[in-house]
């Protein structure tokens, strides 16, 4: 009784004259000179402006940032609050890693850093490389663990449950000695030249971000996409379809967790000390960062946090530099005027001025405001 | 009636606090056939319809799916085996077109872990149109499904169900808040979703023209308990049912 359905009485579907075989349900129909523009300005950047390489590679931060965030809070509907704990346990994760393949972490932190860790340049990355991959396996794990209990909750419940897990784990890494405590603990010294940090940075960010990109679109264009899209618009109506909701929310949040883990081993490198209130765990900057630029790019969109994670990086790094003293206040007049009044964010905003570009189809004879009449009657 | 019977209730009982909503309500539902669900408001039908699909846990009695008890399973499980449920107050994917409706709604039945990766076959797209034809909604198959009417949203999610693939299949009140033009229609689809896809079909009806239309068998439940049961002839002339729906008490 399975497949066999007949469907007998239907009317033959137009023919193409040869049908593939797939269906792509949401084919990225970005232009090929998209790609190429970010990847021409991904590769001059550190040759053309190099006083700015470690300000574009923030923006690969950024933009790291808001996709991971849009994964699970714009294309599912998850509101969290506490991604950054992935990007602080994948930190602290790769510091211990790293620290620990040549020397004690006990005996090390308690040193107070008094005790540098010179490397040469192939020790130093292979411990960052078995680092980064320890961040990334680590906090998938956690992921795992976390999502059970938090992904019970709902809306603001949610929010804050995940809100809790960060400013928990920010208060007891900065209670835990063997990992530093409070005073923090300082990351191998990089074996080479300053420039040659910030471009060998600015590389490794790029290409995280690369493959966050490219990883979240072709997820998106797969069944996972549209079951997190159902999730998002009636989870209740996904469970009673059959869908594996919990499945499907543990892996949107471990992939979350994957790449904010190995940004924040990365992240923990370029700063060369780890503590857990401003580098590891900030709950208040980049924490919230990360929401709003997604919501500013438009949340739910493949290129929304892109667009948003650039706009905001570009607001705040003139703000920092021609509005000093100011640019707190400048950022959060931004983040009301973006939740107050431009709630759909850039992408959204775009995909209802111009539907059809988007491959959306509206009904001209049948405005949402006539359908909600014709609900309501 | 058929020796075994697609699902099974027996003396199921649930209450809320101190609201007995259904009292040892026992019931078939004939593998093959449209069994209709009757009672004024309150009397507990969709209690009992949410009782069945798992939402929540009975307080006692035994419901059995293909033989299987399934009353300490949950939505999900229950769905997955092939027993499944529409809403009163239609749900639908809002902000998603009607093709990615249909798609998603494929059965999960045997989904493993890796089947969450993959992409959607030209056979499965083809069945999503198919189906959105069937119901008369293949024009408007590109359109977000948050701007139907009411109406069209009620077809979707009973197109979404058929792409489910169910052995059985409960709707909860098909027909409220349609058009009537409309009705006859939707009538004749159930009926064919029955005969001709072999869909196991429990109705909750309020519309009386419709249930006796369509259903061989019919319940009645009453202030939470089972008032009468037979066929439309005898429910429409059983003295209980019409003093239940007129008041009588």
């Amino acid at each position: 009784m399975t497949s066999e359905h007949t469907l007998s009485g239907s009317k033959p579907l137009p023919a193409g004259s040869r049908r593939a075989t797939r269906f792509a349900h949401n084919a990225d129909t970005t232009p090929w000179y998209v790609y190429a523009a970010l990847l021409a300005f991904a590769i001059g950047a550190p040759f053309v402006i190099p006083a700015y390489t470690t300000q574009v590679a923030f923006l690969w931060l950024m933009i790291l940032f808001a996709l991971t965030w849009d994964i699970v809070g714009g294309q599912m509907g998850y509101n969290s609050l506490g991604n950054i704990f992935f990007f602080g346990a994948g930190m602290y994760i790769s510091a211990v890693v790293q620290v620990g393949l040549f020397t004690d972490v006990g005996t090390y932190t308690s040193a107070r850093g008094g005790e540098q860790l010179v490397l040469d340049h192939g020790d130093y990355f292979y411990g960052l490389v078995l680092g980064m991959g320890a961040a990334a396996i680590g906090c998938v794990i956690f992921a795992l663990i976390l999502g059970r209990i938090v992904f019970g909750l709902r809306g603001p419940y949610f929010a804050i449950g995940t809100l809790g897990i960060a400013l928990s784990a920010r208060e007891l890494t900065g209670t835990w000695e063997w990992i530093g405590g409070g005073s923090g603990i300082a990351m191998p010294v990089y074996p080479g030249l300053p420039h040659e940090k910030s471009v060998v940075f600015y590389v490794i960010l790029f290409a995280l971000a690369a493959l966050t990109f490219l990883c979240v679109r072709w997820l998106y264009s797969t069944r996972f996409g549209l079951a997190i899209n159902a999730i998002r618009d009636d989870e209740e109506k996904a469970e009673a379809m059959g869908i594996h909701t919990l499945r499907h929310k543990l892996v949107a949040w471990s992939v979350s967790g994957f790449f904010l883990g190995m940004s924040g081993a990365v992240f923990g490198n370029m700063t060369g000390f780890v503590e857990p209130l401003e580098v590891a765990f900030p709950t208040v900057t980049f924490g919230i960062f990360m929401v709003v630029m997604a919501l500013l790019g438009g949340k739910g969109t493949l290129w929304g946090p892109v667009i948003g994670a650039t706009l905001f990086h570009v607001i705040k790094e003139v703000t920092w530099t021609y509005l000093l003293g100011w640019q707190w206040v400048a950022l959060g007049l931004l983040i009301v005027v973006n939740v107050v009044f431009f709630q759909e964010g850039i992408m959204g905003w775009l995909q209802r001025k111009w539907p059809e570009r988007f491959g959306i189809t509206v009904d001209e004879g049948m405005s949402a405001g006539a359908a909600g009449r014709e609900a309501a009657r | 009636m058929s020796p075994s019977p697609m699902i099974e209730v027996r003396d199921v009982s649930k209450s809320f606090g101190g609201v007995q909503a259904n009292r040892a309500i026992s019931l078939n539902v004939p593998a093959g056939k449209i069994t209709g669900l009757i009672g004024p408001n309150g009397s507990g039908k969709t209690t009992l319809f949410n009782s069945i699909v798992g939402y929540h846990p009975i307080d006692g009695g035994s419901i059995r799916f293909e033989g299987r008890e399934i009353s300490a399973l949950r939505v999900p499980q229950i769905a997955r085996l092939g027993l499944l449920r529409t809403f009163q107050q239609t749900r639908i994917y809002s902000k998603m077109d009607c093709v990615r409706n249909m798609l998603i709604s494929v059965p999960h039945r045997n989904a493993g872990f890796t089947d969450m990766f993959k992409g959607y076959s030209a056979e499965q797209k083809d069945k999503a149109e198919r189906l959105l034809e069937f119901v008369g909604l293949y024009q408007k198959r590109h359109l977000v499904s948050g701007d139907l009417s009411f109406g069209q949203q009620k077809l979707l999610e009973f197109a979404m169900a058929l792409m489910n693939e169910p052995k059985v299949l409960l709707l909860d009140e098909p027909t409220a808040g349609i058009n009537p033009t409309l009705i006859n229609g939707l009538i004749d689809r159930l009926k064919r979703a029955n005969e001709e896809f072999g869909i196991t079909l429990l109705v909750i009806e309020h519309n009386m023209r419709v249930i006796m239309n369509l259903a061989e068998h019919i319940y009645c439940l009453a202030h939470g308990e089972m008032l009468a049961e037979g066929d439309p002839d005898e429910i429409q002339n059983d003295q209980r049912v019409i003093d239940a729906y007129l008041g009588a008490h």
